[in-house]
């Protein structure tokens, strides 16, 4: 395939015909790690939701291997929501199933793989974010980090193109955190899986991102855009600054 | 898919589906059994081969197996648990599975995994135990249910003691909208529920009464069994289904998202202040809907009895020279423990709640079949008092 595998163009997302952010508009490549960044309250959770399609952005569109899925219904939006998985904030682990079957119930409806081998192929899954011996337990029974780390587990069940995580390792302890990072790295490298992640980690930033989207409350759109190191050293804007060097507001 | 036998016991089998393929060759050569492996090992493309290399490893337990994988161009999760369930393969006498030539990034990925700890079984759920363990162990559980209903009893009363010496405590604003979500909102289902059972009664009873040209007296027992009974029984049903389970569900979703954690933490008892206002609201609204219901399911008894050549005139008299002043003040006190009895109940099992969504939907139903159980012994009791008082 030619071109980028993700296209966010022109895009307003907000709430109520209110716009948050206006003409957002960057590219991703295949095997790229994106992470998109900002304060707490500047959208970014809300463009990761409008860049899966689970809200229609206001306007703008965003293709995800040459597909607007905002646009697209039925077996052609299902044919590209499997290019993607997506771990979110709080894990949304489903709470009447364990673990394991959590990670099974994709495969099951997606793949033609029979019972054994699904069985495996979700406790591998299971056990590259360190949770093999855990599969009987219901989410209930997990810390919070333990439910983010199934979430992974889950949104990689389908072997998907790109993995959209919100926000994996906040509130981790730092060594499970940087498990989580090595585990990202990794899967690019290994496997050539594109990642958008959402992500406040500073350590985290510097360690995964090939390019960083800085998104801004006051300027509501983009305000940097690079590789980290260049927006920690070189960005002129006094706000980009402060997040990279970990400085309270004046 | 296609599959073609070709010579020395050799198979190949290959697929190629929606662009995915995986190609597998299987043949025994001088006491080793060689697979040689290629293509596109994903979910897609691993789903037809995945069988046949089970089931020949299964054929031949005692041969050494070396698998080529060089021709290997791309593997995702599913192709590498194809080899892992390839490596985890039961051998006789330590005869070895041996992946070659994986290119290096398959194989650091491959290497992760230690095909060992995907032997055994994994961790089930503990195994259901003997009828009689699940006897005792229900048996605990009703209880315990039991002593914590006492002792929520005791709770409530104690807030509902403490309301009453120091009205300023109570949260009325609270209590307010409680009372608006609970008893204003429900007037609409509640005046349908209640004219149609009226006119059910009516026409049902002035069908039977006609035989005997008494028609006129299906106004006393509209009146007399709706007022006493009827009318409050199902306010109560109504309000148990509507409000006793949207406080359950509430409290119950509090409680996962740790609110009620919060409020202990603040020094607020959730008594006083989540269910005393439900409790307080529910016992004011009760009365007044069933007051409304008594009058909605008349009418319908008196619109009916109109097909019945019944003059409205005659109906209202008859009414209110049948039902008087007891019978009504006696179903209205029923409906006060009515409200008392499903705002607890429902506070009560939204505050038991555990953890999760499930969690809310158990508490929830819970809630409205434990309500709807304490309704019909609360009005079993009022019966036998309300008989031995001769109202």
């Amino acid at each position: 395939m030619s071109g980028p595998l993700i296209s966010v163009q022109g895009l307003a997302v907000g709430f109520g015909g209110q716009p948050l952010l206006e003409g957002i508009g960057f590219e991703v490549e295949q095997g790229q790690v994106l992470v998109i960044i900002g304060e707490s309250g500047c959208g970014k959770t809300l463009l990761l939701k409008n860049m899966i399609g689970l809200y229609r952005p206001l306007a703008g569109r965003v293709l995800i291997a040459g597909t607007d899925l905002a646009a697209s219904e039925g077996d052609q939006r299902r044919a590209v929501q499997r290019k993607f998985g997506v771990a979110y904030q709080s894990g949304a682990l489903f709470g009447s199933m364990s673990l394991l079957d959590n990670v099974r119930l994709p495969l099951e409806e997606y793949t033609r793989l029979d019972d054994a081998a699904i069985e495996l192929v979700a406790r591998l899954k299971l056990s590259q974010v360190g949770l093999l011996g855990s599969e009987a337990k219901m989410p209930a029974e997990l810390s919070g980090g333990m439910q983010k780390r199934a979430a992974i587990a889950r949104a990689m069940a389908l072997d998907p193109a790109i993995l959209f995580l919100d926000e994996p390792s906040a509130g981790l302890d730092p060594v499970t955190a940087a498990g989580i990072d090595q585990l990202i790295l990794q899967l690019s490298d290994a496997q050539g899986i594109t990642f958008v992640v959402v992500t406040h980690e500073l350590a985290s930033i510097f360690a995964i991102a090939d390019r960083a989207v800085m998104l801004d409350r006051e300027a509501r759109g983009i305000i940097a855009a690079g590789k980290p190191e260049d927006l920690r050293d070189h960005s002129p804007h006094p706000r980009v600054a402060r997040f990279f060097h970990r400085e309270a507001a004046p | 898919m296609e599959k073609a036998a070709g010579a020395g016991g050799r198979w190949i089998i290959g697929c190629n589906y929606r662009g995915g393929m995986a190609k597998l060759d299987i043949s025994t050569t001088e006491g080793e059994l060689r697979m040689a492996l290629g293509g596109r090992l994903d979910a897609d493309g691993v789903a037809p081969i995945w069988q046949q290399a089970r089931a020949a490893l299964d054929r031949n337990r005692a041969l050494p197996v070396r698998v080529e994988a060089a021709g290997v161009d791309y593997c995702d999760g599913a192709g590498l648990a194809f080899l892992v369930d390839l490596r985890r393969h039961p051998r006789q006498g330590g005869a070895a599975v041996e992946i070659q030539g994986l290119p290096e990034r398959f194989r650091r990925l491959l290497d992760q995994f230690d095909p060992a700890a995907f032997r055994s079984a994994p961790a089930a759920r503990q195994a259901g135990e003997g009828i009689f363990a699940s006897i005792g162990r229900s048996a605990a559980a009703l209880g315990l249910d039991l002593k914590s209903q006492v002792a929520f009893v005791g709770e409530a009363g104690r807030a509902l003691a403490l309301a009453l010496r120091h009205p300023r405590q109570v949260r009325w604003r609270d209590t307010l909208a409680v009372a608006e979500a609970a008893g204003v909102n429900a007037l609409p289902i509640v005046t349908l529920v209640a004219f149609i059972l009226g006119v059910i009664i009516a026409y049902q009873s002035a069908l039977t009464m006609r035989q005997f040209g008494a028609e006129v007296y299906v106004a006393d027992l509209i009146g007399i069994s709706m007022v006493r009974e009827l009318a409050p029984l199902m306010t109560a049903i109504l309000l148990a289904g509507r409000s006793g389970a949207a406080f359950a569900a509430e409290i119950a979703t509090m409680r996962v998202n740790e609110e009620i954690d919060a409020l202990s933490t603040f020094g607020f008892d959730p008594v006083p202040f989540l269910v005393l206002p439900r409790v307080l609201a529910a016992m004011v609204v009760t009365p007044v809907l069933a007051v409304y219901a008594d009058g909605i399911s008349i009418l319908g008894g008196a619109v009916t009895l109109r097909l019945f050549q019944v003059p409205l005139v005659t109906f209202y008299n008859e009414v209110f020279s049948w039902v008087q002043m007891h019978d009504l003040l006696g179903g209205l006190f029923k409906c006060l423990v009515f409200g008392l009895v499903i705002a607890g109940i429902g506070c009560l099992r939204g505050l038991q709640t555990g953890n999760g969504a499930v969690a809310v939907g158990i508490s929830t139903t819970r809630a409205v079949v434990s309500a709807l159980v304490l309704i019909v012994v609360v009005d079993g009791a009022f019966a036998v008092v309300y008989y031995h008082l001769g109202i």
